[in-house]
């Protein structure tokens, strides 16, 4: 446990000298940022036409006209947060550059903050143009949900870090090999998220598994704001306290599987 | 009152696997490295030098043994002593997809350098690569890589260079150069330098003391011009080959084959 304490450590110059390599990295490539928000801009407007195809169907979707795009954009924004992360971590390993990284005065604790930021900051640079897609196309408004959104957003995205931090040190544990782990990983909890549905369809026995996830109490709170118009904050603070108990265990997890690579000299010349 | 030596390094092991396959990379090594001077791993493939040398960086973790740096315990603090070292090693890449100037402005933050754009315009000069700042470090040949790789392992003016086959892959024009900054930079600064290296003749010329190493164990120590009279032999290139094979004074003097 000493070992981690040290492991930590809090440098702002340091994380931010890791912001800014992944910056130049996404900055100078208009290819990945396009892909940021390709994938999501193609799921909504799925998801915007089965909506309105559903609308004169349905009075529950006629009555609440975005529960389905408004799910879709914040499992998408957990996933993108997730799948950022790994990719932020994946791009290192690539470039065979952990071996300069953890030789430098950085440490695997700020490299993991770092990680996680440019996780959220590739989900935003994503996800509000699809927002803002959604609303010019469908004439639906992701921010109607005012100050709410932003406790659903952070909530996911906690959720989205804690897995995403765990799966940087599979990879970094199992090498490359693990690396379809990084675009797997989330959808494994996909079916008990209750993004689309509500957790009381699932079978009983199956329930319990939802309600220990964080998304399953977002999602809920998100239904029961845009179908009944009633903000849940007894759904939102459960989540928050299941998203604190995750993201220490991704952490942990984390630096756990980095202290066996180090044992098992992983970090040197790990890539491509 | 005598100095410090900048390495110390006792009973270093590295074994790998479990109880029914394992095994030992580095076997229970002992060595000091004397401050400002430069010290040189030689063994074949296998012998353990990068094992040796990625367990001093802290990337790897020993299985038995204690290592000082800088009189700093490795193993217990290692990023206190950090900022004051760095390395170099094929095994290792800058991101391709960065320019030449972006990549060490990312090592000028993670190393807190000050004026960090005024001592990567002092290291392009020095190492002779301004040309290259703003040209994606994945479009370099393998000599101007190993520039920039250089650029970066100076780019905090260590008190400690760690160097993994330096001259690897390069043509001996390039080669020599390096050598000759290595030369330049140890004298003005008074760098301790430890590498590792198949080269006997860069060897020969660079170290001040030669570590010769097969099968985990350091078989035989001394500066170049000893080992090459302990051998009756007429360069290291040739002590070398007594060692790896087990022939002449080596056999003699039972070193495993």
């Amino acid at each position: 446990m000493s070992m981690m304490t040290e492991d930590i450590g809090c440098s702002l110059q340091r994380m931010t000298a890791m912001l800014r390599r992944h910056w130049y990295l996404l900055s100078g490539s208009w290819t990945r940022i396009v892909e940021l928000i390709y994938w999501p801009a193609v799921q909504m407007i799925m998801w915007g036409f089965l909506t309105q195809f559903l609308a004169g169907k349905t009075s529950y979707v006629a009555q609440a006209f975005g529960v389905f795009i408004a799910g879709m954009m914040l499992w998408d924004s957990m996933f993108r947060v997730q799948l950022g992360v790994a990719i932020s971590f994946l791009e290192e390993m690539w470039s065979r550059n952990l071996g300069n990284l953890f030789v430098s005065p950085l440490r695997p604790g700020e490299f993991a903050v770092s990680v996680l930021l440019m996780g959220l900051i590739r989900t935003l640079v994503g996800m509000i143009p699809v927002s803002l897609m959604a609303w010019w196309f469908f004439d639906f408004s992701l921010y109607s949900m005012g100050l709410a959104l932003a406790g659903f957003f952070f909530s996911l995205t906690m959720f989205g870090w804690a897995i995403g931090i765990a799966v940087c040190g599979l990879i970094m544990r199992h090498g490359l090999g693990a690396e379809s782990a990084a675009w797997g990983a989330m959808f494994l909890i996909l079916p008990v998220a209750a993004v689309y549905y509500p957790v009381a369809v699932l079978p009983v026995w199956l329930q319990p598994v939802a309600w220990a996830m964080p998304p399953a109490y977002v999602f809920e709170g998100m239904r029961a704001l845009l179908v009944d118009g009633v903000l849940r904050h007894d759904l939102l603070i459960g989540a928050f306290a299941l998203n604190a108990l995750y993201l220490a265990l991704g952490f942990i997890a984390f630096l756990t599987l980095f202290e066996s690579a180090r044992r098992r000299g992983l970090l040197l010349g790990q890539g491509e | 009152m005598t100095e410090q030596p900048a390495i110390a390094v006792t009973g270093l092991a590295k074994t790998y696997g479990q109880a029914d396959s394992q095994v030992q990379a580095v076997a229970g090594i002992d060595f000091t490295v004397p401050k400002g001077s430069v010290t040189a791993l030689l063994g074949g493939n296998g012998a353990g030098k990068t094992t040796t040398i990625a367990m001093l960086l802290g990337l790897l973790k020993p299985s038995a043994g204690s290592i000082r740096i800088l009189d700093t315990d490795m193993l217990r603090d290692r990023h206190r002593i950090l900022p004051r070292l760095n390395f170099s090693s094929p095994y290792v890449d800058l991101p391709h997809r960065l320019t030449v100037r972006q990549n060490l402005m990312v090592f000028a933050g993670l190393y807190a350098v000050k004026a960090a754009a005024d001592r990567i315009a002092t290291l392009a000069r020095e190492l002779d690569f301004a040309a290259l700042l703003d040209r994606p470090a994945g479009a370099l040949s393998a000599g101007q890589k190993t520039r920039v790789a250089l650029a970066k392992a100076l780019i905090n003016q260590p008190d400690m260079l760690l160097l993994d086959e330096p001259t690897a892959s390069l043509d001996p024009d390039t080669a020599d150069w390096v050598r000759s900054l290595l030369e330049k930079y140890r004298a003005e600064r008074g760098t301790t330098i430890l590498l590792a290296s198949h080269n006997m003749g860069e060897v020969e010329r660079l170290c001040d003391q030669v570590l010769m190493m097969k099968q985990g164990r350091i078989v035989d120590r001394g500066t170049a011009p000893e080992l090459i009279s302990r051998y009756g032999r007429q360069n290291l290139e040739e002590v070398f080959l007594d060692i790896a094979r087990g022939q002449g004074k080596a056999a003699e003097q039972k070193v495993p084959a």
